[in-house]
């Protein structure tokens, strides 16, 4: 699927720009956009090395597995298919949690490891896990207690609250993540139905 | 409330630092070597997301700067009217899920243009912090380990993320409207 929408997205904005005469955008458009990527990647490299150095640290000390026995009730329902206290468990709640606090530097290397132990069982390597799309949907949909950004810029244009907005995000990206971890069961109790 | 959850933010990171370190030396465990172990994978698993990276922010940055973005906003904007949504927001809510920093440049602008305190400021700061980059992040994770087959995982990210530009739209509504 992605696949379609990768191209969609191309084919369709190269006709778009060739009708409006406005081609020379493209070019442009798309080494912009490559750097981009290189250079999101690179300013990665420090933060997940060190995050992957303590995280290893926690991992031979147990500290991982004993926080994925924590959260074993919750986990159980989230993800029945992956074994009890499987090290990946730990990665995922260390990383949602990272995103509750608003952590972001610190849930991207999570979320990492957790998709690295997640890979370590998938049975089709090229192909996302029934557990892999079960904790991007948490991850993306996740609840946010302090959106620090924006309360920076609203604070910036001097905001009589600036944290008013706190509770109604609370609630919009509660409503969001229902919504996505209900889509997700749908989706696999599908796909299951039909054998993909 | 505020107060103790920006309190907890603040000392989450250092509070497990020193929480591991402390467990894993009781331990006697050889922290150092461990750290640098790990970290030591820290590029390779960086580099490996750059071809995911530069595929999806390629094509995200074509379908802006040709113009073709703005004819599908065209084409959803009447539709979206009728659910009392404001046209000025309407560039930020499609653009959330492809690009973080172009959302979050538009959003600076609409609070900069209305106030941060007027309807169209609450319910831009409400999307903002509300929904991820649901493209970069799927490419991203799944860039990290090789897989490029994401079966139905865009169906889920978007439903969530459309989800929550409705709720958005409502509470802010109820709220300050």
């Amino acid at each position: 699927m992605v696949n379609y929408i990768w191209l969609g997205m191309i084919i369709f904005s190269i006709v778009v720009a060739g009708i409006n005469g406005n081609i020379e955008a493209i070019t442009k458009a798309a080494l912009e956009g490559a750097g981009e990527g290189v250079k999101t990647s690179l300013h990665l490299i420090s933060i997940i090395a060190f995050w992957l150095g303590l995280m290893r640290i926690a991992e031979a000390a147990g500290l991982i597995q004993i926080l994925a026995r924590i959260v074993r009730p919750l986990t159980r329902i989230l993800f029945p298919e992956l074994p009890r206290d499987h090290p990946a468990l730990g990665a995922i709640i260390m990383n949602l949690s990272a995103n509750i606090l608003g952590l972001g530097n610190a849930a991207t290397p999570m979320g990492l490891i957790a998709m690295q132990e997640l890979q370590k069982i998938n049975r089709e390597p090229k192909t996302a896990s029934p557990s892999m799309c079960t904790f991007l949907a948490l991850n993306t949909s996740c609840l946010t207690l302090i959106p620090s950004t924006i309360i920076g810029i609203r604070l910036l244009h001097n905001s009589s609250d600036p944290t008013s907005v706190v509770g109604t995000t609370i609630f919009a990206t509660a409503c969001g993540m229902i919504v996505g971890v209900s889509v997700d069961r749908l989706m696999r109790f599908i796909y299951r139905v039909q054998g993909r | 409330m505020y107060g103790v959850i920006a309190e907890i933010s603040r000392w989450a990171i250092p509070f497990a630092i020193f929480f591991i370190l402390l467990i894993a030396s009781l331990k006697g465990l050889q922290v150092f070597e461990i750290f640098v172990e790990g970290a030591s994978e820290g590029f390779a698993t960086a580099i490996k997301t750059i071809p995911y990276l530069v595929a999806m922010l390629v094509a995200i940055n074509i379908f802006r700067a040709s113009g073709a973005m703005a004819i599908i906003f065209k084409l959803l904007s009447p539709l979206l009217n009728n659910f009392g949504f404001p046209a000025e927001v309407l560039t930020h809510a499609l653009m959330r899920p492809l690009s973080g920093s172009a959302a979050l440049g538009i959003a600076t602008n609409l609070i900069s243009t209305h106030g941060p305190d007027s309807f169209i400021g609450q319910l831009v700061s409400t999307m903002q912090g509300s929904t991820d980059t649901t493209f970069y992040v799927l490419a991203l994770y799944f860039g990290s380990v090789g897989v490029t087959k994401y079966r139905y995982a865009i169906v889920v990210g978007l439903a969530a993320d459309l989800t929550t530009l409705i709720a958005s739209v409502y509470i802010v509504n109820k709220i300050f409207g």
